[in-house]
């Protein structure tokens, strides 16, 4: 093993990272705003890839325009889906969020399913599908694209985060729901935007993994394997989701990379027990986590 | 009709069932389930067989996260562990499957006190996350640990024997469900209203409290991961032999997802709730399988979305109750029974 497997490793490790990075930030925008692990981030992804697909591949629509559409009807389902399903539910316990969203991603992987069919479909390629070798490593431009994505959402977010009015109302509400309502916060409208936001994030990165993966079922896999990622990173930490991706993504590379049965599958999750029991709050998320 | 309760004994004022409709309604059930097989079609029995293994895995489930409040999304994988751990005693050691199974539910406890060390500090999200990389981690062992399991490959068990009668038709295997079933809600039933079962509400309810008050937190969550994995492990064990086939694909994250969705249908913290809950994901699938034959000649497209309608509907179904009644089908039930106890004399 040279020091140049090691370096394409590390960059395919890296490229990958930052896909999970892009899907984690969604339930981070969620999981501040309002205390909830989307189950259905998955399935948010998977629809984000087959309306883009729908709008380019089969209404023919020129991809900038198809893929604004693909957002603004994203942004819609989550106004639906908040909406319809999780504002009945506001104050209900943890075990009645999670089974909601659990509910909501059979619902939604039955309705893409029933659109669209199982079988992978071929994406138009509208990204330049080219290699550069950078570093002495070859790495595709598709990938090279994700990362730059990557870090044009951190920055959003992280600007959102600290400057917008309704950024700072998310902080509140996550801080103290209690509080912030009686400060004249509305959680209705803030927990609307939050999922709008995840919906388009979870489309943006749907429409990238389209682009890498193809549009097929598994993208739904990859909404379960982000679980180490956003615990790693803090599960209410932008930057946090970021540095995870980069080093869930990086350890499934070495691990595929220099062991041969399979290990990459669990190596995550083996992870993602020790984050929990050393420092379950993750590297960049705050100490709230209530120990009995 | 009920007019008051009188009792003048501690004995009949302590007793599971103790007005004269429930004792009614006892016999009743008892009866049906004994007159039962009799009458059904070989397709309904196999849709019992179904209900009752599924009974006995919802009320451990139901011990775990409607009693005691701990998430836990690793159904599927405590499943596994007690369907191998059945099928591997009775193919390779011979072992009987009356001895077998209770050893296969004792090996699951053990796995799931592992598996519950975790919730000595974590609780609410944190947990499910970590069981669910419980689920995941055992997945894999299941399907890459060739030399115990045989991977991906299917274990063949063999029909077990019973009094010289080989329990391979649903009609025969029913019977043993049937009193597997009975016994373990029994056991539940009693569990609750022991020194045992309070400790559990108490902390599901307020466990910084519960510790106030003198109860150990970390024994008795680890008791409720025990004795959930042991009746989890009994259905897994269970299914491995009524099947007489045990593969991997039968303990998904699917299956832990449809075991927490038959709790929350049926009602948190009951039992009849696991029972009803247990049904209504058993059939609901058949029905709209029915439904969908039926209609084949003439809606042939029918067919062909059918898979989707059955997942659609089984989201659909969770957020339903989630959103409307919150407390299940057990409180419709409930709320049934309510009305009919003075009936007609309800105002």
């Amino acid at each position: 093993m040279g020091s140049d497997v090691f370096l394409q490793l590390t960059v395919s490790g890296l490229s990958n990272g930052m896909v999970y990075a892009l899907v984690a930030v969604g339930f981070v925008v969620i999981f501040k705003a309002s205390d909830v692990i989307n189950f259905a981030q998955g399935e948010f992804l998977l629809f984000g890839a087959y309306l883009a697909f729908a709008f380019i591949a089969q209404f023919g629509l020129p991809w900038s325009v198809g893929v604004l559409a693909t957002l603004l009807t994203a942004a819609m389902i989550g106004l639906i889906v908040e909406r319809l399903v999780l504002r009945p539910l506001i104050g209900e316990p943890v075990i009645s969020m999670i089974m909601v969203t659990i509910g909501l991603s059979s619902l939604l992987r039955a309705v893409v399913n029933g659109i669209w069919g199982v079988r992978p479909k071929a994406f138009p390629n509208f990204i330049p599908s080219g290699e550069v070798e950078f570093l002495g490593a070859i790495v595709g431009i598709d990938r090279l694209l994700v990362i730059a994505i990557a870090a044009i959402l951190l920055t959003v977010l992280t600007l959102f985060f600290r400057h917008t009015r309704d950024g700072i109302a998310m902080r509140a509400i996550a801080d103290d729901q209690q509080a912030a309502l009686s400060m004249g916060i509305s959680i209705k409208r803030v927990l609307a935007v939050a999922w709008a936001m995840a919906a388009i994030t979870a489309a943006v990165a749907g429409i990238m993994l389209a682009n890498t993966v193809g549009v097929s079922h598994d993208i739904i896999f990859i909404g379960l394997r982000v679980f180490p990622v956003v615990i790693l990173g803090g599960l209410d930490s932008v930057p946090g989701a970021i540095v995870g991706g980069g080093v869930i993504g990086l350890l499934e590379s070495y691990t595929a990379g220099y062991t041969t049965s399979g290990l990459e599958l669990i190596v995550p999750y083996i992870v993602l027990i020790l984050v929990l029991m050393v420092r379950p709050y993750g590297l960049f998320g705050k100490e709230i986590i209530e120990r009995v | 009709m009920e007019s008051g309760i009188f009792f003048s004994d501690y004995r009949s004022d302590m007793a599971l069932r103790r007005m004269p409709l429930q004792k009614a309604r006892t016999g009743l059930l008892l009866v049906g389930l004994v007159v039962f097989p009799f009458l059904a079609t070989p397709y309904w029995l196999n849709l019992a067989n179904q209900i009752a293994i599924a009974t006995i895995g919802a009320i451990g489930l139901n011990i775990l996260v409607g009693y005691t409040g701990q998430i836990s999304l690793g159904q599927g994988a405590f499943m596994a562990v007690g369907a191998y751990g059945s099928g591997l005693l009775t193919v390779r050691l011979d072992v009987p499957f009356y001895l077998s199974i209770p050893a296969a539910a004792a090996i699951t406890a053990v796995a799931g006190l592992v598996v519950g060390l975790p919730s000595l500090r974590l609780k609410g999200l944190y947990l499910a996350v970590a069981t669910l990389a419980a689920q995941q981690i055992v997945e894999f062992v299941v399907t890459h640990w060739d030399g115990l399991t045989g991977g991906t490959e299917a274990l063949v068990v063999p029909a077990p024997e019973l009094f010289g009668a080989r329990m391979n038709t649903d009609g025969r295997f029913y019977w043993i469900l049937v009193v597997v079933a009975l016994a373990v809600a029994l056991f539940a039933a009693n569990l609750f209203r022991s020194r045992v079962g309070r400790a559990w509400v108490a902390i599901r309810d307020q466990d910084i409290a519960a510790s106030a008050i003198g109860v150990n937190v970390f024994a008795y969550k680890l008791l409720a991961f025990a004795t959930s994995s042991f009746l989890v492990g009994l259905s897994g064990a269970l299914l491995a032999h009524y099947r007489s086939i045990v593969t991997w694909e039968r303990f998904t994250i699917e299956v832990s997802i449809s075991y927490l969705a038959m709790i929350i249908i049926g009602g948190l913290g009951t039992i009849s709730g696991s029972f009803f809950g247990a049904s209504l994901i058993v059939l609901l699938p058949a029905m709209i399988n029915t439904l969908g034959r039926s209609l084949q000649d003439t809606a042939p497209w029918a067919a062909t979305v059918l898979p989707y309608v059955q997942q659609g509907v089984f989201g659909l179904v969770i957020i339903l109750f989630l959103v409307l009644e919150p407390e299940g089908l057990a409180k419709l039930w409930r709320n049934v029974k309510d009305y009919f106890r003075v009936w007609p004399f309800s105002y």
